[in-house]
């Protein structure tokens, strides 16, 4: 078996595993370090920054820095997570998010760190971006305008040969997911499922079916984000 | 069309990773890459249709709609626009009778914009079907577009060559070099192999410690030092490795390279000869920007000569251990892609967005295999150190900075062009020797760098003082500092943003929103507050150097020119909302025939 590395996160003394991440050794520590594009098990992206935590005075996404020996990471400071306010309040502003109609609220990531990190209303001024859902599919609807692109259905969504369903299309503001709809035009109920599962926000929705756990009784009506990261004694 | 598309994947060897290289084929062959073409590339790869579509709507160059048989891409950057862009693009659109981003409805000209195409001083300037047109004038495209209609070759209608090599068979380019200054390193007396020839005498790693000796810098803007990247890829010490030339010059202001791949092609890729040595690597790729696509044919002749001579091969210089082959890789438009990680990316076929780092180049980098990418200058350096020795570099320039840098100096002023200058040169004497007065600004180092006013003038060009990748663009006293130049400055980090991080997504926007607010005598004191902590979000929270720097144009004329932001804002309120009611109904009003009544 191979030696623990032993490194800190805001003081607290941790263990990682050789080759872990700092935010899933962070994981393993109980210690709770937010993120949004983050997939458990897929390769990470580290483009929302969300994770973004500091180490010897330089910024670094947690999700793809791994860890070393003897690190100490900041994680839980001012300047941290008034850093993560503001790219939350940047992906409301960015996109056009209208949590009371949304069928992810409740258990949407992203509405869950704005409460966790109680954002009243965002700073910054609404760009009210012009996005087209994509319905074209049978099975699943995509709706732009509350997409994040945070890449989860990219890495995770694959048909049976490996290939992707969705892509990004366009670069910079005009950035989008697509939806391969020669793919996708028989895609299992488990697959559309789970591609809904996947994405952090109301972007993926699976067709003919929603609503069913009544708003009030979702994942983070009950618990905010995070919480269920409990301290473990190693 | 089946036919040809099938036979271009074929070459390519059925290889997603040469997917640019299929692309632009497709797009020479064809005129546009089609839905139709797009499934059967899908197919034919094995890869899904969105997979293709990633990369084809990435880059500036793919088109996937007919974009006219002769397509003009008008440079939209802050120097044309200085140099009267605006004129020649109204001329464009009057003679074609079509505007900017169309294309006429018979289908012969398309009018597009682009930024910054390497020829700043000679703007404005434009791409039509890939051949540069150099200092444009309304009457000047009057005769072009009257050639379009008459169904002119486009080589037909350029009347006279440049300088040096752009007059050469394979170029036939009317672009000028403009070399202002010579210095004793870059543009000083050369023949090919010198350097190549010292290397080999010498053990890899003693290459490696004279080029460390020499404390020679990355030329390409970051300045990382040469010799112990090398060093660290050498010691990743695998089977396969990369030596990569960065000729993606794409920061505004820049044409050093330009000027570089057509004078001194030899010296590039000896350079990468002698790095290619250093490390351990056979394989040595060129990434070339797209708007250089007029000097391909020529540096893959260069290729060729320098292989007869055995400068490159299997065997060079006859010696049984060591061979190094390079091949050109196009790029089809996208500043990011100058970021090294970025440029490995799009070499394999992809989106030109910038990895995550570790793992680093010198251990994972093309195909996963351990690469050096270095700048064409500093390539250049590499070879004159071989040849004269370190100790002979360390003299020349600053304390920090050793040896000689190319400026390319455009704007106002009176000589602009490439300049070679000792490092530690003071931006006066820059400005003396281009011609310029009346100045209100330096833009030094392209708009990802600082701007600067007379106060900071006495400042040297080093990497201890003032870096730069060698943009320099003089701004006179008469232009419009956040008018026109912050703006234009924000829209090309708008239009560059891979788009991957939060922040450089949305950021230049909101940044952008707010300039404007303050432009139309909204802004207040509050709103110079936002930009400056807004802006400084960028550098905390982006992954790469281009999304780190993208605020750059606000934030150093905040810190440099405050004056100018605090004279726009309103000092008699405390809060404006940018709302303004009187211009919300003009449009309202006109239509149901109405005074407003306010």
């Amino acid at each position: 078996m191979s030696e623990k590395i032993k490194f800190t996160i805001d003081g607290k003394e941790c263990y990682a595993e050789p080759g872990q991440t700092i935010l899933e050794a962070a994981l393993d520590n109980g210690v709770y370090i937010p993120s949004l594009c983050y997939l458990k098990d897929v390769i990470p992206a580290g483009s929302c920054r969300i994770c973004n935590v500091k180490v010897a005075g330089r910024f670094m996404t947690a999700c793809t820095t791994p860890v070393a020996m003897g690190m100490e990471v900041e994680n839980d400071i001012p300047e941290l997570n008034e850093l993560r306010v503001s790219i939350i309040e940047m992906l409301f502003v960015s996109g056009n998010h209208f949590c009371p109609a949304c069928e992810k609220s409740g258990n949407c990531e992203l509405q869950a760190l704005a409460y966790k990190y109680t954002m009243m209303v965002p700073r910054y001024p609404y760009l009210f971006p012009e996005k087209k859902p994509d319905s074209g599919n049978k099975k699943l609807f995509i709706d732009r305008n509350r997409c994040i692109l945070c890449k989860r259905c990219i890495r995770a969504v694959k048909d049976e040969q490996g290939r992707s369903l969705f892509a990004f299309k366009n670069r910079g503001n005009e950035l989008a997911i697509s939806l391969d709809h020669e793919l996708a035009e028989n895609i299992s109920d488990e697959l559309a499922e789970e591609a809904m599962e996947i994405c952090p926000v109301g972007s993926i929705l699976k067709k003919e079916k929603g609503f069913q756990q009544p708003i009030g009784h979702r994942k983070f009506d009950k618990q905010a984000i995070g919480s269920d990261i409990k301290s473990v004694i190693k | 069309m089946r036919n040809t598309v099938q036979k271009i994947v074929q070459k390519a060897g059925n290889d997603r990773g040469r997917l640019m290289d299929i692309l632009l084929e497709i797009q020479a062959e064809l005129g546009y890459v089609s839905g139709e073409v797009t499934d059967q590339l899908a197919e034919e790869l094995g890869i899904s249709r969105v997979d293709v579509e990633q990369t084809l709507s990435f880059y500036h160059f793919f088109r996937q709609e007919p974009r006219g048989e002769y397509t003009v891409y008008l440079n939209n950057s802050l120097v044309a626009n200085m140099m009267g862009r605006v004129e020649v693009a109204a001329a464009f659109e009057k003679e074609a009778g079509c505007k900017f981003g169309s294309v006429t409805e018979d289908g012969r000209i398309g009018l597009f914009e682009t930024a910054d195409i390497g020829m700043n001083d000679q703007e404005p300037a434009a791409l039509i079907n890939g051949k540069v047109f150099t200092n444009l004038t309304p009457l000047v495209v009057r005769e072009l577009v009257s050639g379009m209609r008459n169904g002119k070759k486009v080589e037909d209608m350029i009347r006279n060559y440049g300088d040096g090599k752009n007059g050469s068979d394979l170029v036939r380019a009317m672009v000028h070099n403009n070399i202002k200054q010579k210095g004793s390193v870059l543009f000083s007396a050369y023949s090919p192999g010198e350097g190549l020839t010292k290397a080999l005498q010498m053990s890899p790693e003693k290459v490696i410690s004279e080029v460390k000796d020499s404390y020679l810098r990355g030329r390409g803007g970051a300045g990382f030092p040469t010799g112990l990247k090398w060093e660290f890829c050498r010691r990743a010490n695998k089977e396969v490795s990369y030596v990569f030339c960065n000729a993606d010059e794409g920061e505004p202001g820049t044409f050093k390279e330009r000027v570089l791949l057509t004078e001194y092609p030899h010296l590039i890729f000896e350079g990468m000869a002698i790095s290619g040595y250093a490390i351990g690597a056979k394989h040595g790729v060129l990434y070339l920007r797209n708007e250089y696509d007029y000097l391909k044919a020529y540096l893959e002749s260069v290729l060729e000569e320098m292989h007869e001579k055995k400068l490159l091969g299997d065997r060079i210089l006859d010696t049984e251990e060591f061979g190094f082959d390079i091949r050109i890789q196009m790029g089809a438009g996208a500043y990011v892609c100058g970021e090294e990680s970025a440029l490995l990316e799009s070499s394999e076929g992809k989106r030109g967005e910038p990895r995550n780092r570790p793992p680093f180049p010198v251990e994972k980098g093309y195909m996963d295999h351990p690469t050096i990418i270095n700048n064409a200058e500093t390539l250049c350096n590499v070879v004159k150190i071989l040849k004269n020795g370190s100790e002979w570099y360390t003299m020349l320039g600053s304390q920090e900075s050793a040896g000689t840098k190319l400026i390319s100096v455009s704007g106002d002023c009176k000589y602009p062009g490439v300049y070679e200058v000792e490092w530690g040169i003071r931006v006066k004497d820059i400005l003396d020797l281009a011609g310029a007065s009346n100045i209100q600004a330096v833009q030094v180092g392209g708009p990802s760098a600082e701007c600067i006013g007379p106060a900071d003038f006495n400042r040297t060009i080093s990497f201890e003082d003032l870096p730069t990748g060698g943009s320099f663009i003089i701004i006179g006293n008469k232009r419009d500092l956040i008018g026109d130049v912050v703006t234009n400055f924000l829209d090309f980090f708008i239009e560059e943003s891979c788009g991957s991080c939060t922040v450089c997504r949305t950021m230049p926007t909101i940044l952008k929103n707010k300039i404007a607010k303050i432009l139309t005598g909204h802004g207040v004191q509050q709103d110079l507050e936002d930009l400056q902590d807004w802006g400084s979000k960028m550098k905390m929270a982006n992954r790469c150097g281009l999304g780190q720097t993208a605020a750059n144009p606000v934030l150093s004329t905040l810190k440099n020119f405050r004056e100018k932001y605090e004279g726009l804002i309103r000092k008699d309120v405390d809060f404006d909302s940018g709302f303004d009611l009187a211009s919300a109904v003009v449009d309202s009003c006109e239509h149901v025939g109405r005074t407003p009544n306010l």
